[in-house]
């Protein structure tokens, strides 16, 4: 294996060691997907029982509750991990390795991508064994979806992080409340127009609101829109590249700081 | 005294006469391991490193002194890359620390009782993470090594966290040992171990600089420590390096017996003595 590799994995390895080794640790993966599943799951089972019509609305209200649980876990994955470095007091040793910036990130996002599998897939399976909902029934663009809001979780995750370098462990908070407080902005559960009209282009400028109408799209048409795919995919790029600017400036004013010795004070 | 530290910032007549800049850095190994020049650490309102050079031959043991706030965890922490200068210059095992951190960083390790390491792995987790991190060949077999060398088998796959101190100390020293580095910067080394811990570990450096060549940087309140380990001595006092040589000329040129006196007179500004 070469050295970058061989350097990620080193990384991947040490926080999959910490689940191996806690199973709260790996119940808590799968706890809130699993149980915003079983609240919206009955919620939805309760609106089409006094509205037998709803149908394709309980669906469309399971499938945003699970396709948005990508991104918040997204997200949460790479910031619980690297809060993980900051609590165990660790970060002194990664950053004077060889491990390279970008190295450290691939590896959360890595982390990341296997914390958001684990822990979506109970919620899936409960999806379909308590309400009889596949999401899998979303076809092929099922993936496209995946992938842009993982990647819109990613990129709000870097900026969180980045947060940190600047303000240390005192920004914690940020890290768990960000993308909660994104969700109205979001139009998971409903269309850009139902927001007031001065909100609309704050939720166009996220990924979110056009993956969504996407779904929607799906769901209710069977059919893909890729103007919004489009407008999703560009749109990630632009906040994605605009994430690793502030990461980069601010990890570069971390070391001017001194922050990287103090982070976690 | 300053010519002597000035002279070995040079490269020497043999290099500069037989060696281009390329095969220089093609034959680290028979540069200096630290060539520090002209360094500054300015905050905002703090001067914290002012103005200071110094080299570590390699092989050497540089001990650097002084009280709280001298100046000694700044200058470590530019040392390792983890805190940018102001200004001046750090060039390690050959390596410009301003562009070429990484190549460095390759080659060096570094230990703080002050850092710790993952609480929640277990001790051969934690060495096997540092080992893929610094990509050490043939893993398990330097792991053994180490276990070895730091008798560490006994707790090997308990938490770090749930470790006593010294025992925490000895795996940090095991995680600085992995990569059989040339470079190694310890922090107070042998903190919260007991005396015969204590030396023990002394015994392994002296032995690892004796077997590898390796410089060993080394910054400690262990006076006696510092007396039997290190070549030379680095007095550091506001940010300055208010004083150097090797322990036994300071102690006479305070005219003192012991290391831990000249540290006290330059910390409390007594004059050298007649």
């Amino acid at each position: 294996m070469k050295a970058p590799l061989r350097r990620i994995w080193g990384m991947i390895y040490r926080h999959l060691a910490i689940y191996r080794g806690s199973w709260p640790r790996t119940l808590e993966v799968a706890y809130w997907p699993t149980l915003n599943m079983l609240i919206w799951g009955f919620t939805a089972r309760y609106f089409m029982h006094v509205q037998p019509g709803a149908g394709a609305a309980a669906g469309a209200l399971l499938a945003g509750v699970l396709l948005w649980e990508i991104t918040l876990r997204g997200q949460l994955g790479v910031t619980f991990t690297f809060l993980e470095e900051i609590w165990s007091r660790n970060l002194g040793h990664i950053f004077v390795s060889p491990l390279r910036p970008r190295e450290m990130v691939a590896s959360l996002l890595i982390v990341s991508l296997i914390r958001t599998l684990i822990g979506l897939l109970p919620a899936t399976i409960i999806a379909y064994l308590l309400y009889r909902y596949n999401i899998l029934l979303l076809g092929p663009v099922l993936f496209l979806f995946f992938v842009n809001l993982m990647l819109m979780g990613w990129w709000i995750a870097l900026a969180i992080v980045a947060l940190l370098f600047r303000y240390g462990a005192g920004a914690e908070a940020l890290a768990w409340t960000i993308a909660f407080g994104i969700t109205p902005l979001a139009c998971v559960f409903y269309p850009v127009t139902a927001l007031p009209v001065w909100l609309q282009p704050v939720a166009l400028a996220l990924p979110s609101a056009h993956i969504f109408a996407g779904m929607r799209t799906a769901l209710f048409q069977h059919g893909v829109d890729w103007q919004d795919l489009a407008w999703a995919v560009a749109l990630n790029i632009g906040w994605m590249v605009a994430a690793i600017l502030v990461f980069r400036g601010e990890f570069r004013r971390a070391r001017i700081r001194g922050a990287l010795i103090s982070i976690g004070e | 005294m300053l010519l002597f530290f000035k002279k070995e910032a040079l490269p020497s007549p043999f290099l500069s006469l037989t060696l281009g800049t390329a095969k220089r850095r093609a034959y680290p190994s028979l540069m200096d391991a630290i060539i520090v020049d002209r360094l500054v650490k300015r905050y905002a309102r703090t001067l914290a490193v002012d103005d200071i050079s110094f080299t570590l031959p390699r092989g050497g043991i540089l001990g650097l002194l002084g009280g709280n706030g001298a100046g000694k965890t700044t200058t470590i922490s530019m040392l390792l890359g983890l805190l940018v200068p102001t200004s001046g210059t750090i060039t390690v095992l050959g390596h410009d620390m301003a562009r070429d951190r990484f190549a460095a960083l390759e080659r060096m390790n570094f230990s703080s009782p002050y850092i710790a390491l993952p609480g929640r792995l277990t001790v051969a987790e934690n060495l096997r993470v540092y080992g893929h991190l610094y990509n050490v060949p043939k893993l398990e077999a330097r792991i053994g090594e180490l276990v070895d060398k730091f008798n560490l088998a006994k707790f090997l796959h308990r938490p770090a966290g749930e470790l006593s101190a010294g025992q925490k100390t000895r795996v940090a020293l095991a995680k600085s040992l992995m990569n059989k580095p040339e470079l190694l910067l310890l922090d107070e080394p042998t903190a919260s171990l007991d005396p015969d811990t204590g030396d023990y570990v002394r015994t392994v450096l002296e032995d690892y600089r004796h077997e590898t060549k390796a410089a060993i940087l080394l910054a400690s309140h262990n006076m006696g420590e510092v007396e039997r380990l290190c070549d030379t001595v680095l007095m550091m006092k506001a940010g300055r390096i208010v004083d150097r040589g090797r322990p036994e000329e300071l102690i006479a040129r305070y005219g003192r017996e012991d290391l831990e006196q000249v540290f006290l007179d330059i910390a409390r500004n007594r004059e050298i003595a007649a």
